[in-house]
């Protein structure tokens, strides 16, 4: 049993499947009553996730709040679930997303609003079960069980196109995570013939040396498997289609928490798993996030749609993340981990607005608009904060984020870290002159004059996201603190790892090469 | 050489008394059925659903009393008790699920039609206990004749009649094959005993590469290739599941599959254990062609039965990869595998049998359009075993593939198991094609199914029940498939 006595994580994690259970039993033309119930869900939630948070050892690098049963003896598997400071503040973003997304989508989801509010709670469960699962089968049942609820708000519930969106969705996701599956038995039957030990334990995998030619295999399909969901330039594709077609609350859940997932892979599976192959593939990969950040401003630039260009935008801001954590030091890491933080609030804030746009129009074209500032005046201001927060303007999170990823960047591979900061221009120029078209300009459209401002729920949606922009950007040491141990125990490990498979090649090295002379002597001593 | 010996065997009625309670309650059922009178035909499915429940629990009961009886013709084994297990399951949600169908399809509503079921669950299960190959070859006949008629019941429509007379041909000649080659066999080594067939290859390592024993092992491998829908005996599939009506194809699909398997893994490792090198190459190459042309043409496929076919192909695919890796956890996968497959499988069979209403059925791919909020109960239980089937956790689909694959990635055969993942992810689309039709799609034409009765949300529920168990908490059925294997005799 773990620090607070009480099994903790489990009950947060399957705390919205009963949700969903009562959920089933309301009729489903009451739909208030669902709205309703589902949101008080999801803020209770909120609330016992918050124990985590103000329980959580700054201090120490172990994982937290650890809960073991076993659940397949003989085959290994085991229910181990923890939290570490890489994941307390995605868990927290998580459970502090859903009720907002509960919130946005009161009067934007019309039809079938008792499945809709099902398959949100359900994808809660699901996200936290993989934030929080150590063992690398229990990761793989939730990382899958994600795609789900999410096909179905895709699906059922997204726009003009959504069998296309919803069916790549899954398919490009599942088609990475199969291989990574494939990785993952084989480490386990590599652990096996060197301890003798069946086990997925995540903890214990982490302890194995891989031959470097193996690590190279496995490394490669965990991380296309994560790529894929970041999504890294040029595995993306799938991305613009779902951020489009899902509806908003979907959005904001795939850009606020699912991409996470991908970048959160790399630092808790695929890099301390694989060490040395990660190495060998950083220039691969701190080149193609450079190359998705510039890629994905140009791209979100030309774009006509609203929210389209956010999709776009997110492209760019993961590529800024994986930058981060690619450049294997203090800033780089705790900077990337900052920043998909950010990117959740921020990216999140800026779908939620599109979404409300929408919701009012039923257009998301750009042109559509102009002079939208002078009828809707509070939305002006939510969605000004949010595009400062997004170009990284200091004083909001995005700034600090952006900040020290560009440090970290600067210090590993200076050059690229130039590319990357011109990205940050280019960042500021497509938000600004998408904010300039719609919001400024004269308000020449007949629709548009008639608009109505923010009402009292809108503005409940974005004010915590609002305040939160500020807040991390003014007090980021909250923040950072806890993610200190953590980050400095992942990078510790990794240098260790990485110096001692180069010894151990070089070593290797050394014996083949004796061997090799020893071959030559014996052949030219029989000759 | 050993002649054959005429010995009046000792009877054993504990060894057999699941089946035999399953041949008592087929021939009770003829009887009530000629005696009673017509109102007495609704209790027909409820008495056959007691007397399959009843050799469950005898199969229960009279498990860990591991004998050969009947002088070796029978092995009441670890692994006899699972098949039955599997055999009793996927009969008892078939008579449910035919409950619901006699409203839909009135033809099946006689005595003829249970009885049959359960005549043909006895020759499955025999099949898993068959010690003899003679033995393997009455019991398959013993399940082929009763499917064959079962196939055909609609006996006023033309493609039930095609797909009795199609699977009454071809399988006839998959029988001679399989017959054929029991008799070289017999003629190479003089025995039929599946044990002493064993003891035999170990103690004359030299008879192995005779052309009669080699002979007698390919004409196997294509009687049993037939019955388990390997590649290139397939291509009945599609056609016999299509026409014959929708409750058969699911017990087909699932308790002959689970019979075959049964058979076949006895007779290959059992009896000629010495020569898995020879076969694995050839079986290697048939599990990859098997899944993949499965998976391939299923998704070219508008008509939801012949879908399904061709998904079993493919299913038998993966089996197969655990046949070719061949180690003790590799069987106890497909055991466990068969049974996730079995519920699953059954279910969706189900689901598409209630869609109907009398004397027409749906099973386009598109009358699914719509379907998942017109009828929740029926879309739910479609997701949920088109997910398992797709091997999506947390269903039992996901585990039975779970252990197949990390059985095969241990014992060195990596490439059968990426291919297996590529396939699995192939197949991921057309069942989510399921699903988008369901749910995604507004309806095409107006459907009416009459509502789905008491017995048939039983038989989903049931179903549902067993793919989330096994998926969620599959120590139990594991355990169980691994104390089977280990006490294969």
């Amino acid at each position: 049993m773990n620090e607070l006595g009480f099994p903790i994580i489990s009950f947060v994690t399957f705390f919205p499947i009963f949700g969903v259970l009562i959920l089933m039993f309301i009729d489903k033309d009451a739909k208030d009553t669902l709205r309703g119930t589902a949101m008080a869900f999801a803020v209770i939630e909120f609330f016992i996730s918050l124990p985590l948070l103000f329980s959580f050892q700054n201090g120490t690098a172990a994982m937290q709040f650890v809960e073991r049963y076993t659940w397949v003896e003989s085959a290994g598997l085991s229910y181990f679930v923890g939290l570490d400071g890489i994941s307390i503040w995605i868990i927290i973003l998580t459970t502090f997303l859903t009720p907002i997304c509960v919130l946005c989508s009161w009067s934007y989801i019309q039809k079938m609003v008792k499945e809709f509010m099902i398959c949100l709670l359900l994808l809660e469960t699901a996200m936290l079960g993989a934030l929080v699962s150590l063992d690398l089968i229990l990761f793989y049942v939730f990382w899958e069980l994600m795609l789900i609820p999410m096909y179905f708000l895709i699906g059922v519930w997204g726009g003009d196109n959504k069998i296309y969106a919803a069916v790549k969705f899954f398919l490009y996701t599942a088609a990475g995570s199969v291989f990574m599956l494939l990785s993952i038995f084989f480490l386990y039957y590599l652990n096996h013939k060197t301890t003798g030990v069946y086990t997925f334990d995540l903890l214990e995998l982490y302890k194995l040396n891989i031959p470097v030619s193996t690590q190279f295999w496995l490394c490669l399909a965990f991380s296309v498997s994560f790529a894929i969901k970041v999504p890294m330039f040029p595995l993306h594709t799938w991305l613009p289609d779902a951020h489009v077609q899902a509806p908003t609350a979907g959005s904001v859940i795939l850009a606020g928490v699912l991409l996470k997932m991908g970048t959160y892979g790399f630092m808790r599976f695929a890099i301390p798993l694989f060490p040395y192959a990660s190495h060998q593939f950083t220039p691969v990969i701190a080149g193609l996030a450079v190359v998705g950040i510039i890629y994905g401003a140009l791209v979100a630039m030309v774009q006509p749609d609203m929210k389209k260009l956010v999709a776009y935008s997110s492209v760019s801001h993961l590529g800024y993340v994986m930058l981060g954590i690619f450049a294997f030091n203090m800033q780089g890491v705790q900077g990337g981990l900052f920043q998909m933080l950010n990117h959740g609030i921020s990216t999140g804030a800026l779908f939620l607005i599109v979404g409300m746009l929408y919701e009012r129009r039923h257009t998301r074209m750009i042109k559509d608009f102009g002079g939208i500032a002078k009828v809707m005046p509070i939305y002006a201001t939510f969605f000004m904060i949010a595009t400062l927060s997004s170009i990284a303007v200091p004083g909001t999170n995005g700034f600090v984020g952006e900040f020290m990823i560009l440090v970290g960047a600067f210090r590993t591979f200076p050059i690229l870290a130039v590319i990357a900061t011109s990205g940050a221009i280019l960042g500021a120029l497509y938000m600004l002159w998408m904010y300039q078209r719609v919001m400024f300009q004269p308000l020449d459209k007949e629709e548009n004059k008639v608009l109505k401002d923010l009402n009292a729920r809108e503005i409940v949606t974005l004010l915590p996201l609002a305040i939160l922009v500020f807040v991390m950007g003014f007090f980021p040491g909250y923040f950072l603190r806890k993610m200190d141990a953590s980050c400095d125990h992942f990078l510790k490990t990794y240098k260790q790892q990485v110096a001692m498979y180069e010894q151990g090649l070089e070593e290797g090295g050394a014996k083949l090469a004796a061997v090799l002379e020893d071959n030559n002597l014996k052949s030219t001593m029989a000759d | 050489m050993e002649m054959l010996e005429f010995v009046v065997p000792a009877l054993n009625l504990k060894a057999i008394l699941p089946q035999l309670l399953l041949a008592l309650t087929a021939l009770t059922v003829l009887l009530v059925d000629v005696f009673a009178g017509k109102e007495s035909k609704t209790s027909l499915g409820a008495l056959s659903l007691i007397g399959v429940a009843s050799a469950l629990i005898a199969l229960f009961m009279t498990r860990g009393s591991f004998e050969s009886a009947y002088a070796g013709m029978l092995m009441a084994d670890g692994f006899g008790f699972f098949i039955t297990m599997i055999v009793c399951v996927v009969t008892f949600l078939t008579i449910l699920a035919s409950m619901n169908y006699e409203r839909i399809c009135p033809e099946i509503k006689a005595g003829e039609y249970y009885c049959l079921l359960l005549f043909a669950a006895f020759g499955m299960s025999f099949m898993g206990n068959a010690g003899n190959l003679i033995m393997i070859f009455v019991a398959l006949e013993t399940m082929s004749i009763s499917i064959y008629v079962l196939a055909g019941f609609k006996r006023d429509d033309l493609k039930s009649i095609e797909s009795a007379l199609k699977y009454f041909l071809l399988g006839a000649f998959a029988s001679g094959f399989l017959l054929f080659g029991f008799a070289l066999v017999y003629g190479a080594s003089g025995t039929l005993d599946i044990v002493k067939l064993g003891i035999y290859f170990t103690a004359h390592p030299e008879t192995l590469h005779h052309p009669m024993v080699m002979g007698g092992i390919a004409l196997m491998t294509v009687g049993f290739g037939f019955k388990i829908a390997m590649f290139p005996f397939h291509m009945w599939t599609p056609d016999v599941y299509e026409g014959a009506p929708t409750v058969v194809t699911g017990f087909m699909a699932t308790g002959v599959k689970a019979a075959a398997f049964a058979a076949l893994i006895r007779v290959f490792f059992v009896g000629f254990a010495p020569l898995q090198a020879d076969w694995t190459a050839i079986m290697w190459l048939a599990a990859l062609l098997t899944m993949t042309i499965g998976n391939l043409v299923a998704i070219c496929q508008t008509n939801i039965k012949r879908m399904l076919a061709y998904s079993s192909i493919a299913h038998a695919g993966y089996l197969l990869i655990a046949f070719v890796v061949g180690t003790d956890l590799a069987r106890s996968g497909v055991l466990f595998y068969l049974l996730a497959y079995a519920f699953a499988n059954i279910g969706a069979f189900s689901v598409i049998s209630a869609m109907g209403r009398k004397g027409e059925e749906y099973t386009e791919l598109s009358d699914f359009a719509g379907v998942g909020f017109k009828y929740p109960l029926l879309g739910l239980m479609m997701t949920v075993f088109m997910f398992s089937m797709a091997g999506i956790p947390p269903a039992a689909g996901f585990m039975g593939k779970f252990f197949i694959f990390s059985e095969a990635i241990k014992s060195g055969y990596i490439w059968l198991a990426v291919f297996g993942v590529i396939n699995s992810v192939i197949s991921l689309y057309y069942y989510l094609g399921v699903i988008v039709r369901m749910y995604f799609q507004e309806p095409e034409r107006e459907i009416n199914i009459i509502a789905p009765a008491g017995t048939m949300i039983v038989a989903l529920s049931l179903a549902a029940f067993g793919v989330l168990q096994m998926g969620m908490f599959p120590s139990y059925i594991w355990n169980l498939a691994r104390e089977s294997v280990k006490m294969i005799m």
